[in-house]
């Protein structure tokens, strides 16, 4: 039953999982939380990233997290297009874009999720690396390396793009468009251009990402679903564009996860990240470190 | 006015759809037409009644799962503990949708846009996972139902399924076109258009929007309700799956939502068309099919297809000339 080696135990790989939720969110946290992009197909994004890295891995035999770098300029790209249909089509024309953006990007969602299906078919898919498949002992712990380094990875990930948003001019700019456009576009700069390429670095971050996702577990094509909740519950707990608090608030849910997990058994988890995040949005819909 | 003729004319609509459906029901012998059939008067009556919160009010419930799970399993465990006949089974979703309604319609009061939305994610999400921890239902493997004997005039239960959907589309219908002619959906639209303004100039907002969702969530369940006798068997993943959520919110929108006809036309055109497809070719063909015609309306035509044929609706709809 319930001890407090068993806790401890949760706790440590809640940690490792919550740095990795981050990494995932981070993401959504700049085109949603930044930009007020209702991206619901940021999840989607990262699943097809994960996809992308698979297959690198299968045909080349490429280390997962070198695959996911490969892919990351193409997911750059991918988010400058995507974010350029977006702005055309709906933020341009301003009125009633809030039901017909929801609905576009869920429309988007959906078709990746089909179109991975019918490329991949509906079975489980994960990589082969030296790191994974391996454990470190501590007397009765037992921590998966291919946790650690998910867990490295992603706070690096993290802690490099709170830096990049918060000291480079580009970064600067990329939160001044989250506060004031118009102030923006009257000093003379190009609003649309700066949140086009925020979008564009919000998706190529999915590269890395996605790379992590497949690390962790083998990934399939309808796993997107279960992350709508665990990526918007980091984003809205922490606080729309707080980027430190992506980590805090990812952390919580990992630790809650893993909890719930240990005591209540996995039929009860895909459940905590969509509570946590009605929970949040009833109660301090601002988030933790609400701007 | 015209208001009484058209009235007449609705009502007369109503009358000649039921007995053709009857008289289907009397005359075809093949099973198959009604097997078919059912599905796409489900998506009907799906897309019908999320339009009233999702079209009327602007309000992008990505729930619908939710509310069409708990109408199949609110038949199953009725139907399990009691064994109650069909039509307490849907009344009793339609309560318990309303409920739920309610219920979501409190918790997400104040939520606008896209948080209202993913809440409905969460709804669906949470509900579905007590459904698979619920024993009594079969938990997550799902449940075996039994069929018991149909009623006469019917000699098979499936014609009867068909009959009793058909029945629930005209009271979907029914209830979207009140609420379309009345104040509550004048309301609605003037919340959807400018909420704040709306509120300042005495609309009562937040009623209206627990209103919406009670009514919307009470049509989807009841919808819902005779899936689980349709496919003589329910479990969780089917019962509150996402694909839902995406055909009536695709549908709708495909339509168009300033009319009721709007989501008739697009459940009849998308779903039609997802049943030829699923026949020829394959179920995963016609999701995609429904996502990119989805992305493509809601580009390229985003009063749907009644704001192709009819451009006046536009004027309506939308509050810009």
């Amino acid at each position: 039953m319930f001890s407090m080696d068993l806790l401890l135990g949760a706790v440590v790989l809640g940690v490792l999982l919550g740095c990795f939720y981050a990494a995932v969110s981070v993401g959504l946290s700049i085109s949603f939380g930044l930009l007020d992009v209702p991206h619901v197909a940021h999840p989607a994004f990262l699943v097809l990233a994960s996809y992308g890295v698979y297959q690198l891995n299968e045909t080349y035999d490429i280390d997962p997290l070198l695959a996911g770098l490969a892919i990351t300029p193409l997911f750059f790209l991918f988010g400058l297009l995507a974010y350029r249909v977006y702005y055309e089509t709906f933020e341009k024309r301003g009125t009633d874009a809030g039901v017909r953006g929801i609905a576009f990007f869920f429309g988007i969602a959906f078709i990746i999720e089909v179109l991975i299906i019918l490329q991949f078919g509906v079975d489980q898919r994960s990589v082969t690396a030296t790191y994974i498949g391996k454990a470190w002992r501590f007397g009765e712990y037992r921590i998966p390396i291919r946790q650690l380094v998910a867990f490295a990875v992603a706070l690096a990930l993290t802690i490099l793009l709170a830096v990049y948003l918060s000291k480079t001019f580009m970064g600067r700019a990329i939160r001044a468009v989250a506060q004031d456009e118009e102030a923006l576009r009257l000093m003379g700069a190009n609003p649309v251009r700066i949140k086009q390429f925020a979008f564009g670095i919000a998706t190529a971050v999915l590269g890395i990402a996605g790379a992590l996702l497949i690390i962790v577990a083998p990934v399939e094509p309808t796993l997107d679903r279960a992350y709508i909740g665990r990526t918007f519950c980091v984003v809205v707990m922490a606080g729309l564009g707080s980027i430190s608090g992506t980590l805090i608030a990812a952390i919580i849910l990992g630790v809650a996860e893993s909890i719930v997990l240990t005591l209540f058994g996995a039929s009860w988890a895909p459940a905590i990240s969509f509570a946590m995040l009605l929970v949040v949005l009833a109660v301090r819909p601002q988030g933790l470190f609400g701007r | 006015m015209s208001n009484r003729r058209h009235n007449i004319a609705f009502w007369a609509g109503v009358a000649v759809f039921l007995v053709a459906v009857l008289a289907m029901t009397q005359i075809v012998r093949n099973e198959y037409p009604f097997f078919a059939g059912y599905v796409i008067l489900q998506f009907i009556a799906l897309a019908v009644a999320w339009s009233i919160l999702g079209g009327y009010a602007g309000y992008v419930n990505f729930g619908t799962n939710a509310f069409f799970g708990v109408g199949v399993y609110t038949a199953v465990a009725l139907f399990k503990a009691t064994g109650a006949p069909l039509v307490v089974q849907i009344a009793a979703a339609a309560v318990v949708g309303m409920l739920l309604g309610f219920a979501v319609g409190l918790l997400t009061l104040r939520m606008r846009g896209i948080f209202f939305s993913i809440a409905t994610i969460a709804v669906a999400i949470i509900i579905e996972t007590f459904v698979m921890n619920w024993r009594f239902v079969g938990g997550a493997a799902g449940i075996q139902l039994q069929r018991p004997a149909v009623m006469a005039p019917f000699d098979s239960y499936v014609k009867m399924l068909f009959f009793v959907q058909a029945i629930l589309v005209v009271i979907a219908v029914a209830v979207a076109r009140y609420i379309q002619n009345s104040r509550i959906g004048r309301g609605l639209q003037a919340l959807r258009d400018d909420e704040l303004a709306a509120e300042c100039t005495g609309v009562p907002t937040l009623k209206l929007k627990l209103v919406a969702c009670m009514i919307s969530g009470a049509l989807i369940s009841a919808a819902g309700a005779p899936a689980a006798m349709y496919l003589q068997y329910a479990d969780p993943s089917s019962a509150f799956n996402l694909s839902y959520s995406v055909s009536a919110l695709a549908m709708s929108l495909i339509g168009g939502t300033a009319h009721w006809i709007g989501p008739v036309l697009g459940a009849i055109l998308l779903g039609s068309t997802q049943q030829l497809l699923s026949v020829t070719i394959s179920s995963e063909v016609n999701v995609l099919v429904l996502g990119i015609m989805l992305v493509l309306f809601v580009v390229g035509a985003p009063k749907g297809i009644i704001g192709l044929l009819r451009p006046r609706y536009r004027l309506r709809a939308g509050g810009k000339p």
